[in-house]
């Protein structure tokens, strides 16, 4: 075979190509930077609204009828309370049932169910959970609508977020470990107690950022189950001056959390109100990115630091 | 790994100290086998709230359906429960939400796309490693901030173009709901570029193509089953959304499918009855239970799509 | 004594008079991977249809030294070439940063160690390389297609299903179907790197057939690690080691009377 060889004619079919990948590199910086531009975007205009109204006022005051003297700490004391019980509540059963999938689990049909509940749950909608714990916690088991529900209920919203996180690390673990483990008499649990869950801890750590940094910021389950929007009233503290020493009245009382609050501001058409609105945005997504950012950062050094 | 438990041998019989060594391992038989107990009820849990949702929103939809038939909730054009001439119709609540889905999925799902293909196959290393989290954090955003931004920032922007657009439209939440939702996109279809080896790239490659012909005409392909269900994964995203629609579309149900106008989401609605006071038992507070399983059957329906897809079009490398 | 039996030699070639034409020559070839130097000034010549064989140890570089034929290494950062690769008729320097490596790539095709048929039809397998040369008529497809699969002896075992995917095909068939990919482009050169080392000893027989029809067509130039491979398939052999190369020449000359002691070694098996 003769190789007449025009390569004029492939060099100008290369440039062409290579024209077309030019272009959708371009296409490609191109739609990132929307994504940045709108981050920027909103991040800059919650900040240039808000941050003027962030004051230790606007910290320690209850919500008000006028906007200069409505504060959020309520919305705060809720929030953080409300985190306090989801944490409680989502990662030890988080851990453990992703500690049983990846040590204890047979391969059968009952493990199968279990997988396909946690990969379907963690698709279904947030404000389903609101319902689910509407109909179960406030009414069935007469929680009411209280912090406890709240915290049940965002607790199973990120379950799956946990169970996936601590999966993963567990997998990460190398086999071998596990057998010098057992080779020197280990029973099961003492294996998992002295040895896998130690060395996963770090990523588990790292999806149960992730999942509060997503509990923090949900709205809707927690309206639907009755978080009031106006409450000029903290839940009792949960430490007492007379023994026991410690209260759980406050799981029973009504509540806020912040981003019920910033909603609830938002809906007003006061300007001073969307000022409110603002910052009390502001704080959240600068929660959101600490949260993240940690996560992100915890993620990195893992990688760097374990090498099997 | 196997459910016998480690430790475990043959006992030879008789002395007091193999007695004391018998008591002893089967007290820790008990003990192993108690904490796997435990730890597969805590699995069972996701087992549970499954069963819980579905419990729920049948029984309080089943009564529901007992005042009012099914062929109206489907086929009314009209949604005013809570008015003393008291229509169900649900279609006008899922205008809403297809409507605002698909503005949504308009940006989303080529935006995500692009964005997976250019950060799996073009992006330098340094690029791509700022951009995953930066995508981690653009989704994380609490939604009640997006809804915020969407009705304060956006629509005003919108405004300018179009002077005529009401303050509550369901464009403007819809493109701030695409943009959030172009994270979900992009990570798991780039996820899925990644994992095609590099063998099938090196073909192309060698037979002197470049990126974009690599990328579009073997990588795309290849991960085709992935891609599909980052798709499906941003359609239930959409669908499901509350706080975005419930703050910028206004909580007004309108049968349209204009973008430009208000209307309430099958998801809005709900928030806002939850806002009111529903007396429990009341039809009113049926109906939430009746739109809600609506949602959750589609949701259902996306899963097993996605599912199915995933497994007729697995490769196997 | 050599452990290669004389009978499992290649013939010697035929055509007493003509001389083997050079088709691209190495001069001085170094590269580095980072620091670290993998290929240590290698001079090689790779003559017209004949089938030049790079043999040796693993680690030796010889992968190496074929993926800087057709510029592979260019795929990924902190690579470095040395010297020069010449191909002629045109007398042009393959490695100089000025030539396009996508242009080397149009006139060079590779066969890769493992096969790696794209998630397409067999149709499309095959045709992937002239649509990214432009070509659109579905006529001229269909028949380089077909003179392609006929060329590696793969027509009459998928004439029925061209649309069928790839993956159903078996290893050997796979790989087959690679070697028609890669000669529907009519190459210049054509690089095999271990092509039959993933492949059971059936579909390794039927390849290396397939490989000595094709030489009076296609200059080769393949990798291999199984020396008796080597000795039955090639008419040049060149022995590396530890990135230099040790001894080169004809096939049937380097395996019956070595001139180096280090590749008298390898071949009668005392290491490698």
């Amino acid at each position: 075979m003769e190789h007449v060889r025009d390569l004029g004619q492939i060099r100008a079919l290369i440039a062409s190509h290579k024209r077309r990948d030019a272009v959708f590199a371009c296409v490609g910086v191109v739609a990132l930077m929307i994504g940045v531009l709108t981050f920027a975007a909103l991040f800059a205009d919650m900040a240039l609204k808000g941050v003027p109204r962030l004051d230790w006022d606007f910290f320690t005051s209850y919500p008000s009828r006028r906007a200069g003297q409505a504060g959020i700490l309520t919305a705060w004391v809720g929030s953080c309370l409300v985190m306090l019980t989801t944490a409680a509540v989502a990662v030890p059963l988080g851990v453990a049932a992703g500690l049983y999938l990846e040590e204890y689990a047979p391969r059968n049909w009952v493990t199968d169910i279990i997988e396909i509940n946690i990969t379907n749950l963690a698709g279904v909608p947030s404000i389903i959970y609101g319902l689910l714990a509407l109909g179960l916690f406030v009414y069935q088991f007469g929680f009411g609508q209280s912090i406890l529900s709240a915290g049940l209920t965002l607790a199973l919203l990120i379950l799956p977020v946990v169970i996936v996180a601590t999966r993963e690390s567990i997998r990460a673990i190398p086999q071998g470990i596990r057998e010098g483990a057992y080779a020197l008499g280990g029973t099961q649990w003492q294996v998992c107690r002295d040895h896998i869950l130690p060395y996963s801890s770090a990523g588990i750590l790292t999806g149960v950022i992730i999942g509060m940094a997503r509990a923090i910021g949900e709205t809707a389950p927690v309206i639907t189950i009755g978080a009031l929007t106006f409450i000029a009233f903290l839940p009792p503290a949960p430490v007492k001056a007379e023994p026991p020493f410690v209260s759980f009245e406050w799981l029973m009382s009504p509540f806020t959390v912040m981003p019920i609050q910033m909603f609830n501001w938002t809906s007003r058409p006061e300007a001073a109100f969307l000022v409110n609105a603002a910052a009390a945005g502001f704080i959240l997504v600068l929660m959101t990115l600490a949260m993240n950012g940690l996560a992100i950062w915890l993620r990195y050094r893992l990688r760097k630091k374990i090498k099997w | 790994m196997s459910a016998v438990v480690p430790g475990e041998i043959s006992a030879a019989p008789h002395s007091g100290a193999m007695t004391a060594r018998l008591a002893y391992r089967r007290s820790r038989i008990w003990r192993e086998r108690t904490i796997e107990g435990v730890l597969f009820l805590a699995a069972m849990v996701s087992v549970f709230t499954t069963v819980g949702i579905v419990y729920v929103l049948v029984k309080e939809s089943v009564v529901f359906f007992q005042t009012v038939p099914l062929r109206d909730f489907l086929t009314d054009t009209q949604w005013t429960p809570l008015f003393d001439d008291a229509h169900f119709g649900v279609m006008v609540l899922l205008s809403g939400t297809l409507t605002s889905s698909v503005v949504a999925l308009a940006i989303a799902i080529p935006l995500g796309t692009i964005i997976a293909i250019y950060l799996s196959e073009f992006a330098p290393f340094a690029v791509r490693e700022v951009a995953k989290p930066f995508l981690e954090l653009l989704g994380g955003v609490p939604t009640i901030v997006y809804g915020y931004f969407a009705l304060l920032f956006v629509t005003p922007i919108l405004q300018w173009f179009y002077p005529e657009l009401p303050g509550f439209n369901l464009l403007s939440a819809g493109i701030v709901m695409g943009i959030m939702i172009i994270p979900y996109v992009s990570s798991i279809s780039e996820d899925a570029m990644r994992a095609v080896p590099m063998s099938l790239r090196e073909g192309s490659y060698a037979m002197g193509a470049t990126r974009f012909q690599t990328a579009t005409r073997v990588v795309v392909p290849a991960a085709f089953s992935g891609i599909a269900s980052a798709y499906i994964l941003g359609i239930s995203r959409a669908v499901g959304e509350t706080m975005i629609l419930a703050v910028a579309a206004g909580q007004q149900p309108n049968l349209t499918l204009n973008p430009l106008e208000p209307a309430a989401t099958i998801t809005a609605y709900i928030v806002q009855v939850a806002l009111g006071d529903l007396p429990h038992g009341s039809i009113g507070y049926q109906t939430i239970f009746a739109a809600g399983l609506t949602l959750m059957l589609f949701t259902l329906a996306c899963n097993i799509g996605g599912h199915m897809l995933r497994k007729t079009f697995r490769e196997a490398y | 004594m050599p452990a290669v039996s004389v009978a499992a030699v290649a013939e010697p070639r035929p055509e007493a008079g003509t001389q083997p034409v050079p088709k691209a020559e190495a001069r001085n070839l170094s590269f580095y991977y980072g620091a670290f130097r993998a290929l240590k000034s290698l001079n090689l010549v790779v003559h017209e249809r004949q089938v030049t064989a790079l043999i040796g140890p693993s680690g030796c570089g010889k992968s190496t030294f074929l993926r800087c034929f057709n510029r592979m290494h260019d795929l990924y950062p902190g690579n470095r070439y040395e010297g020069e690769i010449r191909i002629y008729p045109d007398d042009m320097n393959l490695l100089e940063a000025s030539v396009d490596p996508i242009e080397v790539r149009m006139r060079l095709s590779m066969v890769f160690q493992k096969p790696n048929p794209f998630p397409k039809s067999i149709f499309e397998n095959v045709a992937y390389g002239l649509r990214v040369r432009g070509e659109r008529s579905k006529r001229a497809l269909a028949d380089k297609v077909e003179a392609a699969l006929r060329g590696a002896a793969l027509w009459d075992e998928v004439k029925d299903r061209l649309q069928d995917l790839a993956f159903n095909l078996s290893g050997g068939q796979q790989q087959r179907l690679c070697i028609a990919r890669a000669l529907a482009t009519d190459p210049e050169i054509l690089l095999f790197d271990e092509p039959t080392s993933a492949l059971d000893p059936i579909a390794t027989a039927s390849i290396e057939e397939l490989i000595h029809d094709l030489k009076t067509r296609v200059t080769i130039l393949i990798v291999t690690h199984n020396m008796q491979q080597a000795a039955r398939v090639s008419d040049f052999t060149a022995y590396m080691y530890l990135g230099d190369l040790i001894e080169f020449g004809r096939t049937d000359e380097l395996f019956i009377k070595p001139k180096n002691k280090q590749t008298e070694d390898y071949i009668t098996g005392r290491f490698g």
